[in-house]
């Protein structure tokens, strides 16, 4: 695979304190599917944008397929978005919308027709040909903005925060479409998301943005199980914290005192023995021990809350020192009443070293 | 209040409104245009002779076509001045605080007497006026001009002046409502600046412009003051025609006939843009 898009120490200053994006690099590889995730102010639509051509960074290369095109305008650019809320021309039938940008491409108008119902198939609409874009639903619309994007055949489809204008359901069902798309026209597609369960479910590859830069760069399973730092494991999934010192490096691995207990992480650590540390644990990565069961980390707990969520229970628990963690059980079966925790109850938690993580310093929970 | 009263206030109010302050008038007026002159007054009747009359007579043909190319030309220059103003404004002013004091510097003049301000035209395009003073200074020309003044130059630059803010407000705010988001999509899909202008800002601004071109059209097809004060000789205007015929000439018979005439030119113009509106809306909103 060849880089299609080459991000060279990009960075956008608003003003001299007022920093957009600092001094990104990235390079996306053809044919991707890359999200670039973070909260709203990190940066990552301003990036987006600035491939786009709709802004200009302040210092840094963008290369489109080996081609600096840093300061070519958006019309010049083989890359094409698919805006937030869709911007579908409203003068024009879903057709003539689909059409316009292979009308700049010099193609006929029966040709541009042709292609246009082509790409409406492909979404799935072609009964729509000839409606106006306020007589669809907000789904369709969504479908109509990506027809429109992927018909002129672009490098690179720009997607901004494409499925947040839609219902819970609707987004859903959209995610699979989408990605079944992006692998049916084997376009690079890079969007821009703060959902992290949108990321994770679609993309090939997650940028975590934080502050303007990148906190990390993975493939989903590797940011979850391996964050690089406390913010992206917060940042995707949920990660229970708890302070402590790093008391041992082991081979491949490290013992953490904490006021819980001693808990033993395999993972690369780079900390001197004596810093100070925090562990971090997955709240379904934790197990309530059934008398006689054993564990690698064993935590002595109280039970403090038990919340039913259907799918489960999330069960906030106390360690020893005080701290509350959450432990994420799944009820595989309507009758295991037995499994339910009763508050107020003793228990003891079970760990996997493996499923530990250590970071340097304290984190503000 | 029982409900029967409150209904029929609330249905009663306007309805009086419109039959004391429009229907009646207007009956009035229809009324006197069939009515005979036979001076020094007039006397009921039911005839068509002063439609005839101004269906016949050139002179009223003439002010008419002349009416009508005043008002075009007029609600032509407003429109080339009003629109790359107001699109200056919406996308490319830089800064807010700016845009608000632009806007109401064109919206201003609308507070001050309407006479002053056709009257500062005069003074403008006078003889002894700014301009004649401006253009010997600069040894453009030796002695003062009269070409400026007491004609239908005058007339439209005076018209265009008055009534441009009617032209500008409606297009700023058809501008206004375009989302910015369109302009980037056609700049995404390959169309240049140019292109972008004329296939998504220009269509969509189209309401605006016919609201402005509508309303400075029949704001100077109605005006009398311009001929009056820049006009001239050959500067006689409808409305000027028809404040003649209920003043001195004392014909009101064939001035009702006449205003008649303008009113069906008016509404036809108002329907007309009404329906281009309803088109642009039925595509836009």
């Amino acid at each position: 695979m060849a880089a299609i898009i080459e991000l060279q120490g990009i960075s956008k200053h608003y003003s001299k304190t007022i920093i957009g994006v600092d001094n990104v690099s990235l390079t996306v590889e053809d044919g991707e599917f890359v999200t670039l995730l973070g909260p709203s102010g990190c940066g990552k639509s301003t990036l987006l944008r600035m491939i786009g051509g709709f802004e200009q960074p302040t210092h840094g290369m963008i290369r489109l397929a080996g081609q600096d095109v840093t300061t070519v305008p958006p019309y010049k650019r083989d890359v094409n978005m698919v805006f937030q809320d869709y911007a579908l021309f409203p003068h024009m039938t879903v057709g003539d919308n689909i059409a316009y940008g292979l009308k700049s491409q010099g193609k006929s108008g029966a040709e541009a027709r042709r292609l246009a119902a082509q790409a409406l198939d492909l979404v799935g609409l072609s009964d729509k040909i000839d409606q106006k874009p306020q007589q669809l639903s907000g789904g369709q619309r969504q479908r109509v903005a990506l027809a429109r994007a992927i018909v002129r055949r672009p490098k690179v489809l720009l997607l901004d925060e494409p499925l947040s204008a839609l219902d819970a359901r609707l987004r859903d069902q959209m995610r699979i479409e989408m990605k079944h798309l992006h692998e049916k026209v084997g376009i690079t597609f890079i969007m821009v998301t703060h959902d992290q369960e949108e990321a994770l479910t679609m993309a090939d590859r997650v940028v975590v943005m934080e502050k303007g830069r990148v906190a990390q760069d993975g493939r989903p399973q590797d940011l979850y199980d391996h964050p690089a730092s406390p913010y992206v494991a917060n940042f995707i999934g949920t990660t229970n914290f708890l302070p402590g010192t790093l008391a041992a490096r082991l081979p491949g691995g490290a013992r953490v005192a904490t006021a819980a207990g001693m808990v033993t992480a395999e993972t690369e650590v780079t900390l001197p023995e004596g810093a100070e540390a925090t562990v971090g644990f997955r709240p379904e990565k934790l197990r309530l021990l059934a008398p006689g069961e054993t564990a690698a980390n064993e935590l002595p707990a109280r039970i403090v809350e038990v919340i039913y969520y259907g799918l489960g229970l999330r069960t906030t628990v106390e360690l020893k020192g005080g701290a509350q963690v959450h432990v994420d059980t799944l009820l595989g079966d309507s009758l295991a009443r037995s499994a339910v925790p009763t508050p107020g109850a003793e228990v003891r938690l079970g760990l996997e070293p493996h499923n530990v993580f250590v970071f340097g310093g304290r984190v503000a929970a | 209040m029982n409900r029967k009263l409150s209904a029929a206030l609330v249905l009663g109010i306007p309805l009086a409104w419109v039959v004391v302050f429009m229907l009646l008038p207007y009956g009035i007026i229809v009324t006197y245009s069939f009515w005979v002159k036979t001076y020094p007054t007039f006397k009921p009747a039911f005839q068509f002779g002063n439609y005839l009359t101004l269906a016949t007579d050139p002179q009223y043909l003439q002010v008419l076509g002349r009416t009508l190319k005043i008002s075009a030309l007029t609600s032509l220059f407003s429109l080339l001045l009003a629109y790359p103003f107001a699109w200056w404004l919406v996308f490319r002013c830089p800064s807010q605080a700016l845009r608000t004091w632009a806007y109401m510097a064109v919206i201003a003049p609308l507070w001050v007497s309407y006479l002053l301000r056709a009257y500062i035209w005069k003074t403008i395009l006078g003889t002894e006026g700014i301009l004649n003073s401006f253009l010997m200074s600069a040894g453009i020309t030796s002695e003062p001009s009269s070409l400026f003044l007491y004609n239908q130059f005058a007339m439209v630059v005076t018209l265009t002046y008055i009534f441009i803010p009617f032209m500008v407000m409606p297009i700023y705010t058809a501008l206004e409502r375009i989302p910015a988001n369109l302009s980037e999509a056609s700049a995404d899909l390959g169309m240049g600046p140019v292109q972008t202008f004329l296939r998504v800002t220009l269509p969509l601004s189209a309401p605006g412009i016919a609201a402005g071109f509508t309303l400075t059209f029949c704001l100077s097809f109605g005006d009398f003051i311009a001929p009056f004060l820049v006009g001239g000789p050959d500067g006689n205007l409808i409305a000027s025609v028809i404040q003649t015929q209920f003043g001195s000439a004392l014909n009101w018979p064939l001035g009702s006939a006449l205003s008649i005439v303008m009113l069906v030119i008016v509404l036809g113009i108002v329907s007309l843009s009404d329906r281009i509106e309803a088109k642009a809306q039925t595509g836009a909103a």
